[in-house]
């Protein structure tokens, strides 16, 4: 039961962020018709924007230590961040520790920015072209972006930690009447989970309960007739574009203390994610939430030694292997429409 | 029934065209003339580096890309000559290899074994390269030690440490300086016994490739052999970034060491998140609980950031070691370049002087020439003490590094500190250990 219960967390986590991104994609799929494949480096772009400002946050002035030497024996240069220097050592220490989650902040409009910069400068030069089209550009502009980051980041990983007292585990074991250690859980990913969760409520509370939101919704069931009352619904696309990106973003800045950003991170869950809104139902925003849940905890359960040994490679084929019984069974996706890249 | 125009006379004469026709491409090869692939016809020789510039292992491949030029660039006299100062054998000169200006080319191997076979061939068919360097995965170099054989060039590994290379896999035209996954896990077998005791309980990940198999093989054989047990191996997925679904079940297995048997991206994710899970914190059994990385490398450990503190792993080489040959390339490497050399760029490095020297020693560049001369080749300056390359599967044996994570490191390249120095003797096997078992040597191939 224990083992149940941590292959649950562990599949809530990883669901979280295949939700996210597909609650992205799905929202620039619904509102402009487009199928972005580069919406995996903006997920990756989103952690990046953890990494700078880490890396602004550390930025740091030289000071000759002569008591010490480096590795070719020379007088040892001491890196003393500028923002101790500023703000007291206390400080400046509790800011380069609370990175990531200033990162948040960073990133919403940087990431936004990039979004609107993306769709008016390519993407929508792109809108009657055929599918296959705008498959190819946007997948050009992903591994552009890859390419951008590994020229001023490099390739290896670099690690971003989340906050000392963000990290570690919680035991849960004593609550759920197990043994001790038995049932234990990182902190930052039951965080990240609540964030998630947050994020995807306030997207469906926007969509849901604002004129804007209401406008939107119109535009994605009717764009024609929206267009005719005399509402520009490009520019309300545009800014939809800007908050799938912010969306992504937001996922890929907490998605940084789990596994350490690097340029290719985005390829990772792109094709997954994009396995996860067929599932859901193209189009279905809540179809994309449910099914990348689902297809995370799947995937968690996939994992575990008795399923690898049971049945070896399961644990790399599960969500495939899903997602053809559900579009054999519900060619649609679990809550696909009628109509949606139907001919 | 229809006519044939065939005569005697007229086979003869088409034949003698098609045949002179045939020949003239060789003809006008120099190999043509000295009987092997690519021999070097005018001042100079070209040699290929082939080593990752892009994918997981970019970083890895662009600092063995540094060491490769720094040694072209020692073999033609210019710089401070690195550890061509140190090296025991005194053939080098400085005036580039049996006289001729060294030249290079490069490829990307991509980490793909695919893609470096076909950058290899380039550089071979295209280039006229007359030995390869370099790579940083076993699978690559499997696969290209074996494309090498058949070309008939010679091939100097870089990075790879599958029990493959020089067992099942091994081939006359290839030579391997770097250690193997067996000399890991004999070299850590001690090291781990003084520090967490016989009785263990360890469960392995391991990354599902040739390279993972044998480490892990490997490892579990040398700490079974000291009294541990091993409780679970699991196979992972190269392309893995996240490895939490592997790692929650470890503490309910009742183990109380994890090995990860992980390399490069894998090897940063699985510590990671086991340090995300706190494992460190946890006490099985009674005991505290450990992790072990047999194989670490500088990038891998600078990539990992604090989570390597404490962690015990193995390496072929460190620049803080303070022999005269160490030294010496750190000394240069640094200059040059700003930062110490990994122990990627010090394999090539090596392997490239290595290979210089068997030229010179041999006074040709034919492969089976060089072959003979690196076969059960003694040596030493070159930063592990004194060295054999083994004649009956092309192996170096040297000293092997037990490395442990540093606790406060002084500077982003102070990550590791040498635990041990296991002296050559400790992990050496016979050439038919049952873990290099299969596959021949076969003959050197000169190629033309």
């Amino acid at each position: 039961m224990d083992a149940i219960i941590l292959q649950i967390l562990n599949g809530l986590d990883k669901g979280s962020a295949y939700a996210l991104i597909a609650l992205g994609l799905t929202l620039i799929f619904g509102t402009l018709g487009v199928v972005n494949f580069a919406h995996g480096a903006i997920f990756m772009l989103g952690a990046f924007c953890a990494v700078t400002l880490s890396k602004i946050l550390t930025l740091s002035y030289l000071t000759i230590d002569e008591t010490q030497v480096d590795f070719l024996g020379n007088p040892l240069k001491v890196k003393t961040p500028y923002v101790e220097h500023w703000f007291g050592q206390d400080v400046g220490a509790a800011l380069i520790d609370w990175a990531v989650p200033l990162a948040i902040l960073f990133s919403i409009p940087v990431m936004i920015a990039i979004g609107v910069i993306m769709e008016r400068g390519l993407i929508k030069h792109f809108y009657k072209r055929p599918h296959a089209d705008q498959i190819l550009v946007t997948f050009g502009l992903a591994i552009v972006l890859q390419e951008i980051v590994k020229y001023y980041f490099g390739a290896n990983p670099i690690p971003t930690p989340a906050p000392d007292m963000f990290r570690g585990s919680f035991d849960f074991s004593t609550f759920l009447g197990f043994e001790p250690n038995s049932v234990i859980y990182p902190i930052w990913r039951l965080i990240y989970f609540a964030f998630s969760a947050l994020i995807i409520g306030a997207v469906f509370a926007f969509l849901q309960f604002t004129t804007f939101g209401m406008v939107v919704r119109a535009g994605m069931a009717d764009r024609e007739t929206v267009g005719l009352l005399g509402i520009n619904i490009d520019r309300k696309f545009t800014i939809m574009f800007g908050i799938a990106a912010a969306v992504a973003g937001l996922a890929g800045v907490m998605y940084a203390p789990i596994n350490a950003p690097n340029y290719h991170m985005g390829m990772d869950f792109l094709v997954l994610s994009f396995v996860v809104v067929v599932v859901g139902g193209m189009g279905s925003l809540p179809g994309a939430v449910a099914a990348g849940f689902l297809l995370g905890i799947l995937e968690s359960f996939a994992s575990t030694t008795w399923a690898t040994t049971t049945i070896p490679g399961i644990n790399q084929i599960i969500i495939y292997l899903v997602a053809i019984i559900i579009l054999l069974t519900r060619p649609r996706g679990l809550m696909g429409k009628k109509g949606v890249m139907e001919d | 029934m229809s006519k044939s125009n065939f005569t005697r006379r007229g086979l003869l004469k088409t034949s003698a065209v098609a045949g002179a026709g045939l020949a003239l491409p060789t003809y006008l090869r120099a190999a043509a003339h000295s009987g092997y692939t690519n021999a070097p016809s005018g001042s100079t020789v070209t040699i290929g580096f082939n080593v990752p510039q892009t994918g997981p292992y970019a970083e890895e491949g662009l600092d063995e890309l540094r060491a490769q030029e720094l040694a072209v660039a020692h073999l033609n006299g210019e710089g401070d000559g690195g550890m061509m100062n140190t090296f025991s054998s005194k053939a080098l000169k400085g005036n580039g290899i049996l006289g001729k200006k060294v030249t290079f080319v490069s490829g990307d191997t991509q980490t793909k074994s695919d893609a470096a076979r076909a950058a290899a061939k380039s550089m071979i068919e295209k280039d006229g390269a007359i030995m390869i360097n370099g790579g940083s995965s076993s699978g690559v170099a499997v696969a290209v030690q074996s494309l090498c054989q058949d070309a008939g060039v010679i091939f100097m590994a870089g990075l790879t440490h599958s029990n493959d290379t020089t067992g099942k896999d091994k081939k006359a035209n290839g030579f391997r300086h770097f250690f193997n996954g067996y000399m890991s896990a004999q070299a850590l077998a001690p090291v781990l016994k003084n520090a967490y005791g016989s009785d263990r309980r360890a469960y392995h990940l391991t990354a599902d490739y040739t390279w993972g198999w044998t480490q892990q093989e490997s490892i579990a054989a040398a700490t079974e052999a000291i009294g541990w047990t091993t409780v679970e191996n699991v196979l992972t997925p190269l392309a893995s970034t996240d490895f939490s679904a592997y790692i929650a079940p470890v503490l309910n297995s009742g183990a109380d060491v994890l090995v990860l048997n992980h390399y490069g991206g894998n090897m940063v994710n699985s510590l990671s998140n086991a340090i995300e899970f706190d494992l460190l914190s946890k006490q099985v059994n009674g005991k505290d609980f450990e992790i072990v990385v047999p194989l670490y490398s500088e990038l891998m450990a600078a990539g990992a950031g604090d989570n390597v503190k404490g962690v015990i792993g193995s390496m072929n080489w460190n620049w803080q070691l303070t022999d005269e040959g160490s030294k010496a390339f750190t000394k240069s490497f640094g200059e040059v370049y700003g930062r110490p050399p990994s122990n990627s760029a010090h394999t090539c490095y090596v392997q490239t002087l290595l290979y210089a020297d068997a030229c010179e020693r041999a006074g040709t560049f034919n492969p089976c020439g060089v072959v003979e001369a690196l076969e059960g080749f003694e040596f030493d300056g070159l930063g592990n003490g004194p060295t054999l390359y083994r004649a009956d599967d092309h192996q170096c044996f040297k000293d092997v590094l037990v490395m442990k994570g540093k606790q406060n490191p002084t500077s982003q390249y102070d990550t590791l500190e040498i635990v041990e120095v296991t002296p050559r003797a400790q992990v050496e096997y016979a050439p038919d250990h049952p873990m290099f078992a299969g596959g021949e040597l076969g003959k050197c191939n000169p190629g033309a």
